[in-house]
């Protein structure tokens, strides 16, 4: 990426947060949602990261075979869904990865 | 306070150890870190910087990521209303999700008073603190981090969380599904495009499902109420 490119991206990145954080924050009035809007702005973060994540786990899989990466989401989830934490699920998450990339190491 | 920001701290580390390892620089990591103050956005950029997505995109991603900030900032003016605009703005700036829930937990009725302000800047300048700082630390330890221990699948990891976190009822789980599906199914489009294809019809199907099942269960009141014939 060239400087110019990186200062672009700062630059748009931080524009996008404060427009997100302020939307409802700039008009002197305040603005009542719309119902329709309410159920988009529920639905859009969780499809946005789910598109990012599931390529992730699926397809890009440069360190092992790809069940390597699946079988450590399914940890984490399953730490998710038993305690709700995110450290612990990172951390579980992590130790999985390690052991089932070792594992597929060590038995090729 | 304490339980919640450690949790904040930890994917502050893991947001700026995977900004670094997914190859940006040490300078570009920390503006991104002081300035965007996004963490999931942060996160969600990172595979379309990797693979060289166009600008647009990356901050069209960012932008539907960072949605929910929409609706907490919607929250969050009735509290402010007594505050002049362009400090409500340097408020608005600060709105995350642990200062958000806390604050309406705190305070469920706004009234605009000054000790309701109050609450939220100490909140709202812990959360800050609690989020910048072990992300700083994260960007500076990552180069000592070997490439092969793969800690910029911890990234991937958080991402993971926030997206079983959000997962309140069954459309969002739908919603989930579908964008997921499509996303690996349309990954061979060029310039990530199958992060559109993905968010566009999972929020279709999403708006289809609900008002399927909000009509399924008006006409099961319906049948129970006995009034109509």
């Amino acid at each position: 990426m060239t400087l110019l490119q990186q200062i672009a991206l700062v630059a748009g990145l931080t524009a996008v947060t404060v427009l997100s954080r302020n939307l409802f924050l700039l008009s002197r009035r305040p603005m009542p949602l719309p119902g329709r809007v309410k159920i988009a702005l529920r639905f859009a973060p969780a499809a946005a990261l789910a598109a990012v994540v599931a390529p992730e786990l699926l397809l890009l899989t440069p360190l092992g075979p790809p069940w390597v990466k699946l079988g450590a989401a399914i940890v984490a989830a399953g730490y998710f869904f038993a305690r709700r934490g995110i450290l612990g699920t990172i951390l579980s998450g992590m130790l999985a990865f390690w052991a089932l990339g070792w594992m597929a190491r060590t038995w090729p | 306070m304490r339980a919640v920001s450690l949790g904040i701290s930890a994917w502050g580390l893991v947001t700026g150890v995977a900004m670094v390892k997914s190859g940006l620089s040490v300078q570009l990591a920390l503006a991104i870190s002081l300035f965007v103050f996004a963490g999931s956005a942060q996160l969600a950029a990172l595979p379309l910087i990797a693979a060289g997505a166009p600008l647009w995109l990356i901050l069209g991603t960012a932008f539907c990521v960072n949605l929910r900030f929409v609706v907490f900032s919607a929250q969050m003016r009735p509290y402010f209303d007594t505050v002049p605009r362009l400090r409500r703005l340097l408020y608005g700036y600060l709105i995350g999700d642990l200062n958000q829930v806390l604050m309406i937990r705190r305070h469920p009725h706004p009234t605009g008073s000054p000790e309701q302000v109050h609450y939220f800047i100490g909140v709202s300048l812990a959360n800050w603190v609690a989020w910048q700082v072990p992300s700083i630390a994260g960007i500076v330890l990552a180069q000592h981090i070997p490439g092969s221990w793969g800690v910029a699948f911890a990234g991937t990891l958080a991402l993971l969380g926030i997206v079983l976190s959000l997962l309140a009822d069954r459309t969002i789980a739908v919603v989930i599904v579908v964008a997921s599906a499509l996303s690996a199914m349309l990954f061979w489009l060029p310039l990530r495009l199958n992060l559109v294809a993905a968010i566009v019809g999972a929020l279709t199907v999403g708006m289809v499902w609900e008002a399927w099942s909000n009509r399924q269960l008006a006409a099961g009141n319906t049948v129970l109420d006995g009034t109509k014939p």
